[in-house]
This record gives C-alpha cells, structure tokens and sequence, in this order.
C-alpha cells in the first residue's frame, strides 16, 4: 500500500517535532522543505556563532545521517504557491510537488512598521541563518562597523546588543517604551535588566521613537534619526528587533485563509482540507487562555507538533498546551517564568516582589488578592524547577505555600547561595504592611 | 573529527589577544624558556635564584594574564571567541602547542638523560636546576619526574587561579577547584616529598599520592612496593589496607553518594590539569557517535588489560612464596569477586545495559574465566599465556606513558582535555560502571525548558552529546560524565542540574515534554 505522503513546509522545531513523532508512530513518507538550511538548527543559538561560543555544526541537534536513517526526507526549497485543490506545491525551481496531507511550519519574520530607510543594505533582523550571515557580513568587526543601532526591546534586541558587544562594537539601543520589554515584564525587572544592559557598556535609550533610517548613495546604512530630538546617529548597521510576524507571504496566492498568521483552530487545522499549521505562523481563531493567539515561542512550537503528530496518525487531538513557561538570558542574568505575570497585575490580582542587595536577582509573584491562589512568578538570576512550579500551578497552590516551600523550586547548582529565607522574610514583611 | 566548517568566521573576529594579555603570556614564556636553556647547562648560577625566578614569572604571568582577560568583565560565561582562536579552535598555535607537548612527554618517558638526568653522578641540566626545591623538599636530588611534578602542580595551581577567576560567579566551579588544586599541592606533590624525607637506610615505605588509586596507579600492588609495605611496620600495613580499601570499599562507597565527580573533577590529578590547564581546549571533544562507541571498546579493554595485568603480576610473585597469600588463593579470589560483579549486574540491572554492552561484559567475562580456566587446568605454567613481565612492562609503556601522557596531555589542543580520561583511564571505567548502574548521581532536565541550543554539548569535555538527553525531558545518566558541571553552567535557560537523589527514577525517558496538554504527555510518555 502506498503511505500517504505528509509535506511540511519548514524545518525548525515545529515541523522537526511533528516529523521526528510522526516517525515514531508510523510509516507514512514524510518531507521537509526548507529553504533557509539543508538541516534542522536551533534558531535560538544563532547568536552563539557570532560570539564565537560554538559553530554551525553545534546548532544541529542531530547528526547529519540522522535525516536518512530516520527516512525524513529533505528538500531544499522555497515554496511559492499552494494549490489545495491539487494538493500541490510550486517550488522555486519550478518543480510541482504533490502532497496528501500539508503542515505549515515556515515560523516567523522580524517586523518592519514601514520606518523610511527600512530596507537599506545593513539593516538586519535575527531570526534566520541568513540574518546571521548578513550581520557577519555588515559587522564582522569594530572598523568595519563602528557603531550599531538596535531598534526595539525585546529578547531578540538584548541578544543582539550581547552579541555586537563581544566584538567590541559600541551599541545603541532604542526601546520605544519607557521601560524595557514593558509589554511583558513589570517595572521592578525592567529596570533591573536596564542597569544590567548599561553595566555592559549598551547606550540604553528608553522612551525614544526612530524617524527615519539613513542610507549613503549606495543605499547603506548610514545613520538612523530619532523622532522625539531629532539626532542623528551614525551607525553601521541597524538592527531591527520589534517583534517578529508570521512568515506567510507566500500563502497570499493560496485559497487559505490568512489573518497576521495561518489562522487554524484547536485542532490545528486551516481553512482547507487537509492543510494544516503549527509553530510562530499559525495564529489560533480563538486565544487559549492568557496566550496571545500566535505564539512565537520555540517551546509552544515543539507542543504543538507534538500535538499534530497524534492527529495525523489517527489519534484526533486538540491543541491543549498545559501551563504557561519561558525562559531567556540578558547577557549574564537568567530569566524563567512559570505562570502568568503580567505588566501589572490583573484587576483583583496582586503581587509580591524581591530584589537581591546586590541588583542582580529577583523573583516576581502575582497571586488572587483574596483566595491568594498563586497566578505565576519571574525569576531573575534563581534558576526555578519547572516540574514543582507547574504542580503549584495545577494544585492552585496559594502564594504562602509557595514562598514557604520555594527551597524545593530551587534549581541552582549545588553551593549557589540560597535566598529563601531572605525572600520568606521580605514577604512576611509586605504582609503586614498590607 | 568532524568537518565543522565556520559558516561565520570571516577571520575579522576582534583582536583575539590585548596588549596586557600578550605582555603577560610572554612573561610566563620567558620563565618557561629559562628552564629551556638550562636543559643545555647554560650555568645558572645560584640555582636557587634562577629557579625561583622561573618560576616566580610563570605564575605571576599567567596571575596577569587572568586579571587581563576577566578583571574588566561583569561575571558569567566567558567564552567569547573561543572558536576565533587559533589556540582554541585547532589552528596553527593549537598544533604547535600540542607537538611541543608530545616533544616534552616523549622526552620525558623515554630520553630523561636529555634533561640532565644522569644514571652516574650529579644531576644536569634543568633536572640540577630544581635540585635546590628537591633538597629542601625531600633531602633528595631532583629527578626528571621531580621537576616534572613541580610544573604539573605550578600548571594547576596557576591555571586553578585563572579558571577560579573565569567562574568567580559559580561557587560550585570555586569549590571544585579549590579541590583539586588542594590535592595537587598537598597529596600529590608535598606529601610524597615528606614520606621520601622519612625514609632511610632501615626504613623504607613507598612514597606516593595517596588518592592516586589502582588501577590509575597501576604499579601499586607491585612486588617492589608490597614488599616494602609489609617492611615498614603498621604504617606500611594500614597503607597497603588503604590502597586495596580505595578501590574496593571507598571508592564504591563515595560513587554511590556523589557519582565519579568525587574523584574525577574533585580529587584526581590528571582530572585535576584537565580542569585548569585544559580547560580552554574543553570544547574539542569529539561529541558523535562513532567516538562514543570507540571509547566504550577503548576504556573498557583498557580494564580489562589492567585488571589481567595486575593479576598475573601479583599472582606470578605470590607463587614464589613467602608471604600469606597463596598465589592459588589470589587467584581463585579474583576469580570470585569478578563473578560476584558479574552476576550481578546480570541479574539486577541488565534491562540498563544496551545489548552491545551486555554482549561485551559476557565476552569480556568469559575471556578472563577462561584464562584462569587455563591456568588451573595445568595447561601452561605462565599465567595467562604471558609472561606476567611482558604483560606489566607492555602496560606501563602503551597505556601509562603513550596513552596518558603523550597522548592524553599532548594533544589537549586538539582532541580537547579529557581524552585519557575518556578513552583510556581504567579507573574512570571503573568508577563509570558503578555511576551508571549504582549511584544517586543525574544531572536533571528541568522540565521542558531545553532549548536545544547546544552549549552544554558543545563544552562537555568527556564528549557526551548533553543536549540529545535535556531535549528530551531526559535525566544525564552516562558513565562517563565526570561531574564538572560546566553543561549547568553554560545553559542559557537553567535546564540542567547536578544533583544526588534517590536512585530510582533517575533515568526518565520522555518523549512528550512538560508543559504540553497532560492527556498528551500521559498517552505518549506511559507507552
């Protein structure tokens, strides 16, 4: 009998995920079409290259023969149109390829608000192995590249302010908001990553808005202008790390209903038969609790092909990702969160926060003001234990419980200093003010 | 080795050394090149002022060169560039580095005479100029393994400091190097001298390191050695005690507890060069499988050719009478605690053992059964076939000088750090058997935090493919893990722990990890 042939469009985690599960429980012909690399890599260690951390090859998380032995088939390719009705690919090269179930998993691309000079040479995102090349070729040193701008501060603008720095590149850093990354964390961390990122010699600029990037006659980069001043400064190379969006250009031809991302419901499924999306592109009809509906996160991607790879091999399943969890690192401080912590917290919600002395460490708790079930926490520089944070969170386990016994969260390496008691003190404290 | 080409390396990577860290490695260089030129008896004189200064300006170079490299820098991870380094990413330094230490360890071994070591009269050479120390130390001239003990210390304790500094944010990496700078300072190098200054013409014990356990030191149980432990009253007796005790009771006792760390990253002296010195070549490491399967053949016969070894020698002078020990006795045993461990492993824990290691634990088994087989069954005097001489001198050049000096130490800038340790050292195998069968040693998988980024498998110097494990949701148990916690250190999202708990449920294999919809993880993970 003939195995049904299942098309992903895409190698990163998602489409590895669901390729590697789909494997395990079946024989079905499964291919992978990407155009952006020959082998799965770990997009979130592209910044490791750079800092001379690793090479390419350490991104790969399988060996090579990995592909072959495990008959995943790879195809390198760009995939300009999708024709549900033939179940039928158009490739670069112009080859048509057939499909008997399609997944898109083509992830994410950096966001441009239409800034004048947005598509100047030098102006670079980080989210693909080619925004690696570009960036090595536009700043492989100080002389080449005096100075860089970086606009927009989130986790990727942060990595790329790390990683110019290790080559001695002076950085300047412009966040549009009066904090840094404020949609997401609250004031107490922003500001304890701001004195951390100025610590490392980045020319922090909060507040600030760009007007307008710079280019030479040759249509390079040449400076970028501030909005609120009007000051111009001279730069090299910009990076622009707003935020990332679905990578869906190529669908536009296609009958599949689009919004930002692949719109799909829980079952993951798109407007057309048979078509399916996981991973940064796809963008949920209805948000599953507190999650945004697309979720551009490496971690959400592996669930969800998890998830589909149960479905396309006759175990039907919705999309039910269990508590929330992520995790980044700011140059030197590791960041965790476990729950949900917001800007500031919800109505009827409070929270507790406590900084080390020495700035450099802090948790984040937002718990229901009267039941005082514990909502979520942000950990800065205290690694936390997953397993015991989403029992806690299962359990709805209060904010007392959870301080009392936050010895079994911690997951630092044996003879780190610990911090429970100083933070079981700091919390009887606030409850008696309060 | 595998191809890795550098997509990104352009070699416009920033200047790899400054000004103070080229000033400081050619201060060290010049006190390393005073020893050099007193090989060819240029005469420095007074000794002691010429040795002192050579090696007063390699550690204050290499004091220097650590204040250059992370005095300026917040704490954290500091391997920037470490692939834009010719030294460290197997470029034209690394290879003149490593034939300078394979010159270095050949001429050791095998032509001391070139240092200045002379069988009839004084010393020359650089072996005459550590003459002075030797005195002060022992009462001894020098010898070349003196002055080779001296550098290995110096090596350890001026790159200690450097690696101390690297990881000032990381009070497990602290600990752990005051460790083994504690042990090289004192057991390894003071401690012998002293127990040499005790000896005289009616008193004889063997002087030695006394965590350096067999089957690493596999000349203990050596007649030379025995017999003069037997001589040397209730000291040499409790010694003799002590060395069957280290790896028979403590040793199991202490892996059990803590995993292999507690030797291999704490106390041992070739852990302890490999974890200074060789830090900046830990990333080398051949992480495939190819060469995770070359080295469990590797380490394993190399076990095996030990423990036969060291049987046929103690057996061969046992049988010539005269001490309690029958050479029969001896041998029935080994026999016996060699199937002890045998059955069972066999009986309790093979559904752990992958079917290629149960076949080579059979094979091995069987081979070492028949041997004595052999012996009793009066088919050949000779024990084992060999003449137990040929067996023990074969032993101390293959494995003892080729494979842990010019090999394990000579090639650090190539292979990385730990190839002894990882393809060759009997006792790591030894001590790796017991923690993956027998311990509540893990490194532990937070969660479903993993990003596969792969800075833990990039920098583990035993070559273990760490990430393969975190992104799974999946504990690290592997025999050969050494316990250096630099994977934990260098994970960007604080996924992996070291830890001693209870051994069950240790090895967690997932294949839906946490923070997936539950019913999911339940259907696939209870499969």
């Amino acid at each position: 009998m003939k195995q049904e042939h299942i098309v992903i469009i895409g190698n990163g985690i998602s489409g590895v995920t669901l390729a590697r599960h789909i494997r395990k429980q079946s024989d079905k012909r499964i291919t992978l079409i990407s155009s952006e690399s020959e082998h799965f890599f770990s997009r979130t260690a592209l910044m490791y290259v750079y800092m001379g951390h690793m090479k390419w090859n350490h991104l790969k998380p399988y060996e090579d023969k990995f592909w072959k032995k495990n008959r995943l088939e790879l195809k390198q390719a760009h995939v300009e149109h999708v024709d549900v009705k033939q179940k039928q690919l158009k490739l670069d090269s112009g080859e048509e390829f057939s499909y008997d179930k399609l997944v898109i998993a083509c992830g994410s691309k950096p966001n441009k608000f239409g800034w004048p000079g947005q598509d100047s040479k030098g102006v670079i995102g980080l989210v693909s192995k080619q925004d690696l090349e570009q960036l090595e070729h536009y700043a492989p040193n100080n002389k080449a590249c005096k100075r860089a701008v970086i606009i927009g501060g989130g986790l990727i603008g942060v990595e790329l302010a790390e990683m110019l720095s290790t080559r001695n590149i002076p950085v300047t850093f412009l966040v549009r908001e009066e904090h840094f990354w404020s949609n997401v964390i609250p004031d107490e961390e922003a500001r304890l990553l701001e004195r951390h990122i100025k610590e490392h010699g980045i020319d922090l600029r909060l507040d600030v808005n760009l007007d307008e990037i710079l280019s030479d006659d040759n249509g390079k980069v040449k400076a970028v202008r501030i909005q609120e001043t009007g000051e111009v400064i001279n730069c090299d190379l910009v990076g622009l790390t707003a935020g990332v969006s679905p990578n869906t250009d190529f669908l536009k031809s296609s009958t599949i209903e689009l919004n930002r991302g692949v719109l799909v419901n829980r079952m993951l499924e798109t407007s057309e038969p048979d078509v399916y999306a996981i991973g940064d592109c796809a963008e949920q009809r209805e948000p599953i609790g507190n999650r945004p509906p697309i979720e551009a996160v490496w971690y959400t991607g592996r669930m969800m092909g998890e998830t589909l790879a149960q479905t396309l091999c006759g175990n039907p399943m919705t999309y039910k990702p269990g508590h929330w969890f992520n995790s980044a690192k700011f140059f030197d401080i590791e960041y965790q969160t476990y729950g949900w912590v917001f800007h500031i917290p919800k109505d009827g919600h409070s929270d507790f926060y406590w900084e080390a002395e020495d700035g450099k460490k802090c948790i984040h708790i937002h718990f229901e003001e009267d039941s005082k079930i514990f909502k979520g926490i942000n950990t800065f520089g205290i690694r936390l234990r997953h397993e015991v944070f989403d029992h806690w969170l299962t359990q709805e386990a209060t904010v007392d419980e959870v301080i009392k016994n936050l010895k079994l969260a911690n997951f630092d390496p044996e003879f780190f200093e610990q911090h429970e008691n100083e933070i079981l003190d700091a919390y009887k404290k606030q409850e008696v003010n309060v | 080795m595998s191809l890795d080409v550098n997509m990104s390396v352009t070699g416009n990577s920033p200047e790899a050394l400054s000004v103070q860290q080229k000033l400081s490695a050619a201060l060290g260089l010049v006190g390393l090149f005073i020893m050099t030129l007193s090989v060819f008896n240029i005469g420095f004189q007074p000794k002691v002022l010429w040795l002192s200064l050579s090696l007063a300006m390699v550690a204050a170079g290499i004091v220097w060169y650590t204040k250059a490299s992370y005095a300026g820098k917040t704490a954290g991870i500091k391997n920037d560039g470490v692939y834009f380094k010719s030294l460290t990413n197997r470029g034209f330094w690394a290879y003149i580095l490593g034939l300078v230490f394979t010159g270095f360890y050949i001429i050791l071994y095998f032509y001391p005479s070139l240092l200045g070591l002379n069988s009839d009269g004084a010393n020359t050479g650089v072996v005459s100029l550590f003459d002075p120390l030797s005195q002060a130390l022992s009462g001894n001239p020098a010898s070349q393994w003196f002055v080779y003990g001296t550098l290995y210390t110096l090596a350890i304790l001026g790159f200690g400091f450097k690696f101390l500094w690297k990881y000032r944010h990381n009070s497990y990496q602290r600990l752990r190097t005051f460790s083994v700078m504690f042990f090289q300072l004192g057991f390894a190098f003071i401690i012998p001298e002293v127990m040499a200054r005790l000896n005289g013409d009616d008193f004889s014990l063997p002087y030695y390191n006394l965590v350096n356990i067999w089957p690493l030191n596999y000349y203990n149980f050596e007649q030379y050695r025995v017999d003069d432990m037997l001589s040397a009253g209730t000291i040499g007796i409790a010694l003799l005690i002590f060395g069957v005790a280290s790896i028979l009771v403590i040793t199991p006792i202490l892996t059990y507890k803590y995993g292999k760390r507690w030797y291999c990253s704490w106390v041992c002296g070739c852990g302890g060069l490999a974890e200074t010195a060789g830090d900046p070549f830990r990333h080398l490491s051949d992480k495939s499988q190819n060469a995770w399967k070359l080295e469990r053949w590797l380490v394993h016969s190399v076990v095996v050719f030990v423990v036969v070894m060291t049987t046929a020698v103690v057996y061969s002078y046992l049988n010539n009478g005269g001490y309690w020990l029958s050479g029969t006795a001896f041998l029935i045993s080994v026999a016996s605690l060699l199937s002890i461990v045998f059955a069972w492993v066999m009986v309790y824990k093979r559904e752990q053992l992958q079917n290629d290691a149960k076949y080579a634990a059979i094979g091995f088994f069987i081979l070492i059964l028949s041997l004595i087989a052999l012996h009793f069954s009066g088919m050949t005097s000779k024990i084992f076939l060999f003449e137990s001489e040929t067996l023990r001198s074969t032993y101390g050049f293959v494995i003892g000088a080729i494979f842990s000096g010019v090999v394990g130490v000579g090639f650090y800038p190539i292979f990385g750090n730990r190839v002894w340790c990882r393809f060759g050292c009997p006792m790591a195998a030894i001590l790796g058997f017991q923690q993956r069968l027998f311990s509540k040693f893990r490194i532990t998988t937070n969660g479903g935090q993993c990003i596969s980024c792969g800075n833990c498998s990039t920098y583990c110097e035993m070559g273990i493919d760490v990430r393969a494990y975190a992104q799974k949701g999946e504990n690290i148990v592997r025999s050969s893990c050494v316990g250096c916690g630099i994977c934990a250190s260098v994970c960007p999202r604080g996924v992996l722990k070291l830890e001693n708990d209870d051994p069950k449920g240790r090895i967690n294999s997932k294949d839906v990890l946490l923070g997936n919809d539950v019913d999911l993880m339940d259907l696939v993970n209870q499969k």
